[in-house]
């Protein structure tokens, strides 16, 4: 079942709460993943799995460059679900 | 009418010892941080590294083999001439033919033991066990060699950041042979070659013949594709490796993953629901990723510094380029 904006925005940021240690109220639409949230490559593969796990979506690694911040990276899972 | 004899089979087969060397060369991260515009404390974030053991220029990955292998016999209280089959899993065996194995059965007096290389990579050694224990199991060879060596030094870039600041040189071996009890579980094995290129030569040797602008080929890899795939579809794997040995986590003492990054070694545990009672092997820390050589090896550290001990449970678990992977629960010697 497809999730919203905001739906799958707390997923997001409960999955980067886990892997990070910070508040899910850091994780907001403009943050850059590496800029603003210091997570790195392998980080961010750590969150892909658990998104696509908890979304039931697939993201191609080779997309996950693209996903700058976390509002690049629910536009993904939204259009993946759709 | 004559009835065909076939090899008459044993029940059990066990690791009867394993020997270890290491390159002598510490070699710490300030060392190679320059050219790759990298830190120590970025290496140690990244990847759990402090040092990585290099071998010299006057050896090659014969000289670590031999005197991997030399160990082990002594410690199994065994001589070259009791050696029927010799498995040698390397990625950096400078001649294409003849097989480093023949070569070592010679060195060590094993001669004429069957003996041939494998390339399955960072799983070599699981590769190996698994085709040990089917070796002495179905009565084709009663003691087996099995050695992952690299000199891996031979094939980085000092200046790549994808994979070539993570690697050591070293070989460990080990020695299966028939056993009273079960010592070497089911082994899982598998490939992916879809997956051919996350972990590569730069180019092929006629690509080089063709233009020796390119120079030596050395490795890459695409570091975050390797390590999704290492930390989330290998836990499976050595899952699987655990039910078809009819053990569950909690019967494992000890835990020895290819050592190829700290990282994929805490999200793999994390993964597997490993209790904290299990040992992890940490080697990585100041052996670097030695490939083949890195299970033996880290394994012999665990044996060596009391933080395992003989009969316990251990789950081993290789991957690596191809991909490849093998996975097997192992009484330790």
């Amino acid at each position: 079942m497809a999730n919203t904006d905001q739906e799958i925005l707390e997923g997001l940021a409960e999955i980067v709460a886990e892997e990070t240690g910070l508040d899910t109220a850091d994780v907001l639409l403009e943050k850059s993943f590496t800029d603003d949230l210091d997570i790195d490559s392998l980080s961010m593969m750590t969150i892909v799995t658990h998104a696509e796990d908890k979304f039931g979506v697939r993201i191609p690694d080779e997309e996950v460059k693209n996903l700058a911040t976390v509002g690049d990276a629910v536009s993904f899972i939204k259009g993946a679900q759709d | 009418m004559t009835t065909l004899q076939q090899a008459q089979p044993t029940q059990f087969s066990k690791i009867l010892a394993i020997g270890a060397e290491r390159g002598e060369l510490v070699v710490t991260n300030d060392d190679i941080a320059g050219p790759i515009d990298s830190s120590d404390e970025w290496i140690r974030q990244r990847t759990g590294i402090v040092t990585r053991r290099r071998a010299g220029a006057d050896k090659d990955v014969l000289d670590l083999a031999e005197a991997a292998s030399k160990k082990a016999l002594e410690a199994a209280g065994l001589v070259g001439a009791d050696i029927d089959a010799i498995i040698l899993s390397t990625i950096t065996h400078m001649h294409m033919t003849p097989s480093a194995a023949a070569i070592l059965a010679d060195r060590i007096g094993a001669t004429p033991a069957a003996a041939y290389d494998v390339s399955a990579a960072c799983a070599g050694y699981a590769y190996g066990i698994g085709q040990a224990d089917a070796l002495v199991r179905a009565g084709l060879a009663r003691h087996v060699l099995v050695i992952g060596a690299e000199k891996l030094s031979e094939i980085i870039d000092p200046t790549d950041r994808s994979i070539s600041f993570l690697l050591g040189d070293g070989a460990g071996a080990a020695i299966v042979g028939p056993s009273d009890t079960p010592g070497i579980g089911p082994t899982v094995w598998g490939s992916d070659g879809s997956k051919a290129t996350a972990i590569r030569q730069t180019h092929s040797w006629t690509e080089l013949r063709e233009n020796p602008e390119l120079g030596w080929p050395t490795l890459r890899q695409d570091g975050p594709t390797v390590f999704k795939w290492a930390s989330f579809q290998m836990a499976p794997i050595a899952e699987k490796a655990m039910a078809e040995a009819g053990v569950t986590a909690e019967d494992i003492k000890v835990f020895i993953p290819h050592q190829a990054n700290m990282r994929i070694i805490d999200q793999m545990k994390k993964q597997l629901g490993l209790p904290d009672s299990v040992v992890i092997a940490r080697d990585i820390a100041e052996t670097g990723n030695t490939s083949a050589a890195s299970i033996p090896l880290a394994a012999e550290r665990l044996l060596s510094e009391g933080q395992a001990k003989s009969g316990d449970l251990a789950l081993q678990i290789g991957f690596g380029a191809g991909l490849v992977y093998a996975a097997q629960v192992v009484v330790l010697p």
